[in-house]
């Protein structure tokens, strides 16, 4: 194995994690499903008006998003946990920060590509104004991956217990906060004919710092996590 | 200093240390925090705006500083754990968790009772408030994250490894009020002190201040180092140690 190269590794890891999550395409479409159901919760809720809708448009998509990326999150490390993947992947002969972010990217693109599609859907169904459009779909573009990579560190810490749901939810929406903050200032603004660069600006800066360091923290609590 | 420090790592010396130290933190303690609370309260001037509702101060600003003391302290009991994996420090995140939690929790409360008469709300989404909210989770997560695991060591370096990542949050309740402008007001005392200049809090309001900083420290470390011998004694209760003091202890009384 030593002649194998750190890129030939990660295009396995990412290939066969492909692979496994195509496999399970209600894995993949629940947490779809789930996030359409709480969008269409709220009209209902919240009653119909359109004016209504347009102002909570930009906080109700993105609480939807983080519930629904939460909801899958977990198979971002179970499965391979309770098989015994995961150990293997531990002992690659290569930093594991790298298979961690194949991991990470495949999540990503598993979770949060079929989001970026609905997003003008989802603005449409919350009669978002059309200027915010594109701010909807940038603040989605730059925070999916900040969700799958901090989601890691808290799957990474509690997927070696039985009860880990609940728990996860406690863990990660605190740090998750700052970005929705962010996300739902960047639609505002844009709604109301505001320069929305700032807060992206922010999401972009958080972006890179998560994405940057998550596979370290994710390696220290894997660890833990597998004794 | 790591030969000064070392020893410390076996329960038995660190319980020896604390029950020496604990006098020396919650005598004067308790005695400053009367002080403190006394002159606050009753002898300080009143605020030229705010009259006496601004005499919270003299709670809301201790824990507030001190629940971000303590989350460092408990980020470093975290670290000596990942690195050097020392059972003690495991139990001294245990021990300071709860404490900070309550601290934070006070703050909180006391912003929100501080926030009715002067901002006309109990609460509002402003950076600094929810900054601090975030803090009060950070700590509810580690201690729930601690209490998950079977396995109590791994329970512990879970926790740790989460209370290095809350770490990211201590810098931005901190300059949360210089980078927003938000409703929340400055630090008069920390832009003194780093840019060498007389604070611009009269001195009459400035010193009882001071003394309830230093009483909240001593007071909640007294409560930390009590927590922490409790655990030391918890889980030594089967060594030689902790039973010949333990059978000492019960003959005395």
């Amino acid at each position: 194995m030593a002649g194998v190269s750190v890129g030939a590794q990660m295009r396995a890891v990412i290939r066969r994690d492909l692979r496994v999550a195509l496999r399970q395409r209600s894995d993949l479409l629940n947490p779809v499903l789930f996030l359409l159901v709480v969008i269409t919760l709220f009209p209902l809720g919240v009653g119909p008006g359109p004016e209504i809708l347009s102002r909570i448009a930009p906080g109700v998509i993105w609480v939807s998003a983080l519930l629904s990326a939460l909801l899958g999150l977990e198979r971002l490390f179970r499965d391979d946990f309770r098989d015994g993947t995961l150990e293997q992947m531990l002992l690659m002969p290569m930093a594991v920060e790298w298979a961690v972010l194949a991991k990470m990217a495949v999540h990503w693109l598993v979770t949060a590509l079929p989001l970026l599609i609905l997003a003008p859907f989802l603005a449409l169904l919350l009669n978002l104004p059309f200027e915010a459009w594109a701010t909807l779909w940038l603040t989605l573009l730059l925070g999916t991956p900040v969700l799958s990579s901090v989601g890691a560190i808290g799957v990474a810490l509690t997927v070696s217990l039985n009860k880990g749901g609940a728990l996860l939810s406690l863990l990660l929406l605190p740090l998750l906060i700052p970005l929705l903050i962010f996300a739902t200032a960047a639609i505002e603004a844009a709604a109301t004919g505001l320069s929305p660069v700032a807060p992206l600006a922010f999401m972009a800066a958080i972006l890179v710092m998560t994405v940057a360091l998550s596979p370290f923290a994710v390696h220290a609590a894997l660890r833990v996590s597998v004794n | 200093m790591w030969r000064w420090l070392h020893p410390y790592a076996k329960p038995e010396a660190t319980y020896q240390l604390n029950q020496r130290i604990l006098p020396w933190l919650a005598v004067p303690g308790l005695i400053l925090l009367v002080i403190g609370a006394v002159w606050g309260l009753a002898f300080a001037p009143p605020d030229y705006q705010q009259f006496d509702s601004y005499r919270i101060i003299f709670v809301h600003v201790p824990s507030a500083l001190w629940s971000m003391g303590f989350y460092m302290g408990m980020a470093i009991a975290g670290l000596i754990v990942l690195v050097w994996q020392i059972r003690t420090a495991e139990w001294a995140l245990l021990a300071i968790a709860p404490v900070g939690a309550v601290l934070t929790f006070i703050s909180l409360f006391t912003g929100a009772v501080w926030g009715q008469p002067m901002w006309g709300t109990w609460w509002i989404w402003d950076a600094r408030l929810t900054a601090q909210l975030i803090l009060l989770f950070l700590y509810l997560g580690v201690l729930a994250l601690y209490a998950a695991f079977e396995d109590e060591r791994a329970g512990a370096k879970a926790a740790s490894v989460l209370a290095l990542i809350g770490v990211v949050n201590i810098p931005i309740i901190h300059f949360s009020v210089y980078w927003w402008n938000t409703l929340h007001q400055q630090s008069t005392i920390t832009r003194a002190v780093t840019r060498l200049e007389k604070p611009s809090i009269a001195p009459e309001m400035a010193w009882p201040l001071y003394i309830s900083l230093l009483a909240f420290l001593l007071v909640s470390s007294a409560l930390v180092v009590m927590r922490l011998n409790n655990e030391i004694l918890k889980r030594e209760v089967r060594r030689p140690w902790a039973q010949a003091l333990l059978l000492k202890n019960s003959s005395k009384t």
